[in-house]
């Protein structure tokens, strides 16, 4: 990883991040309403519209996608960490669930303030719902158990790292049949989201990327230089250079 | 000897060191008697409301109790210093894991059957209707519950704070299975056969995978 991967893409999600709010104010049609009984966001017409407070959408759902995607990313290199045996892999799983934890709390703080607005509820225990604020709190607990475990809880926050991504289907299973959660396009295929909205939602998710990109690989680079400065240490001590 | 007869072995041993000093037995039966006697007091006693009520007082004494004995029974390992012990044996770490979270799981489903009774006596609910499949959801609680306790207890057998790390560790892991027993007496006390079927299966499934996954994690969570 080259030391000038994290100011780049920091840079673009700094650029995309004006585009993006530019977009999302000026591109992207106002008169939008999710109606109680239906699945789809769709252009609306009658009574109910959110207005400004539909804009959240475009935060939110990056948001949500990146936090699922640091979860992934998070298990498989506690795999790899547990199995191999390298903290690069640690490194990397510590990184990403930090910046989880970061998104996750955007995506719940951006879901209740729209939920409000369109629910008339901050919280309603909906699978979706649920499903984040439980990963979430996982995710919380593993960066407790680095800060306060000591030396095994490497170990330890690796095991519950890969304990939740497996968890993920059975807390979505679990919610009941009931994901009235509204959808991004239909049946939640973004591919297929209203033609009007779809560019401000591309570079809104390009932005967040690139944002949690950076955020990831300066974690990654800090986590290794701890671990460095550490063994380092240790190696003085042995060598008696250092008291 | 297999696998299977050295995880036997070590459980029976278990089993066997809690039937000579009866501690963890005693206290967590206790405790999950003093918390239906809460129950009974801090909740509603109107029994159309208690009944929806009593599932998650029996699941939440199960979460209380089994986290006491969880923590007692590897706190004994760890005063004696026989989890080295047990790790140096010539037998398979798994053994090792398989038969604790065995001995865990007979001691968190004796909790469970006292606390049934005592909740059936103090808030006469008609828990005992079905009593084959609320002992096999139980017997399934127990055995979830055993085996990401034990895998998570046995790593933090050196960590200084590890009664307080092990309930944020294991709660949140442990939502789905809570939520699969509470339905499971939800849907017996109900009458409905369909809820039962589902989150018994759910419930299995996530038994299995969860073990799946412990048995091949445990190995590199107690190296020392």
């Amino acid at each position: 990883m080259s030391r000038y991967a994290a100011p780049l893409f920091a840079l673009l999600g700094a650029i995309g991040f004006a585009v993006t709010i530019w977009m999302i104010f000026t591109d992207t049609p106002l008169q939008f309403s999710w109606q109680p009984n239906e699945r789809h966001v769709v252009l609306a017409t009658g009574s109910g519209s959110l207005f400004f407070n539909q804009k959240i959408f475009f935060w939110h759902v990056p948001h949500a996608i990146m936090l699922f995607l640091a979860v992934g990313v998070a298990g498989v290199s506690s795999i790899g960490f547990l199995t191999k045996r390298n903290p690069k892999w640690d490194d990397v799983a510590l990184a990403s669930v930090e910046v989880a934890v970061a998104f996750g709390a955007v995506t719940l703080l951006t879901g209740m303030i729209w939920a409000k607005a369109a629910w008339g509820h901050w919280w309603i225990w909906e699978k979706r719902l649920t499903m984040s604020l439980l990963l979430w709190m996982t995710l919380v607990g593993y960066t407790i158990v680095r800060r306060f475990a000591g030396a095994s809880g490497e170990r330890i926050a690796a095991a519950m790292a890969v304990f939740a991504m497996i968890g993920v289907p059975f807390i979505y299973t679990m919610v009941g049949a009931g994901d009235n959660h509204p959808q991004a396009g239909s049946e939640g295929n973004v591919a297929t989201l209203n033609a009007d909205m779809r560019p401000a939602f591309w570079s809104s998710m390009v932005t967040f990327l690139c944002w949690f990109l950076a955020l990831v690989i300066t974690r990654v680079q800090s986590a290794r230089m701890q671990r460095e400065v550490r063994e380092l240490r240790e190696k003085g001590l042995d060598a008696g250079v250092l008291e | 000897m297999s696998t299977l007869q050295h995880a036997a072995r070590i459980a029976w041993k278990d089993l066997r060191i809690e039937l000579r000093s009866k501690e963890i037995i005693f206290t967590m039966m206790f405790f999950g008697g003093l918390l239906a006697v809460i129950y009974s007091y801090v909740f509603p006693t109107n029994l159309d409301m208690i009944k929806l009520a009593v599932p998650g007082m029996l699941w939440v004494t199960i979460a209380f109790a089994g986290t006491i004995g969880l923590s007692r029974a590897f706190d004994r390992e760890r005063e004696n210093d026989t989890m080295r012990a047990l790790l140096l044996a010539p037998i398979p770490r798994i053994s090792v894991f398989l038969g604790k979270a065995v001995a865990i799981a007979v001691l968190v489903l004796l909790v469970a059957l006292v606390i049934v009774p005592m909740l059936v006596l103090l808030l006469d609910v008609p828990l005992f209707d079905n009593p084959g499949p609320l002992l096999i959801s139980l017997l399934l609680g127990a055995i979830g519950f055993a085996v990401i306790g034990s895998v998570f207890s046995a790593a933090l057998i050196k960590v200084r704070s590890r009664d307080v790390l092990l309930p944020v560790i294991i709660y949140p892991l442990l939502v789905p299975l809570f939520m699969a027993g509470t339905s499971i007496t939800a849907g017996l006390l109900a009458g409905d056969s369909e809820k039962v079927g589902f989150w018994m299966g759910f419930l299995g499934l996530y038994d299995a995978a969860f073990l799946v996954v412990s048995l091949w994690i445990f190995e590199s969570m107690v190296i020392e």
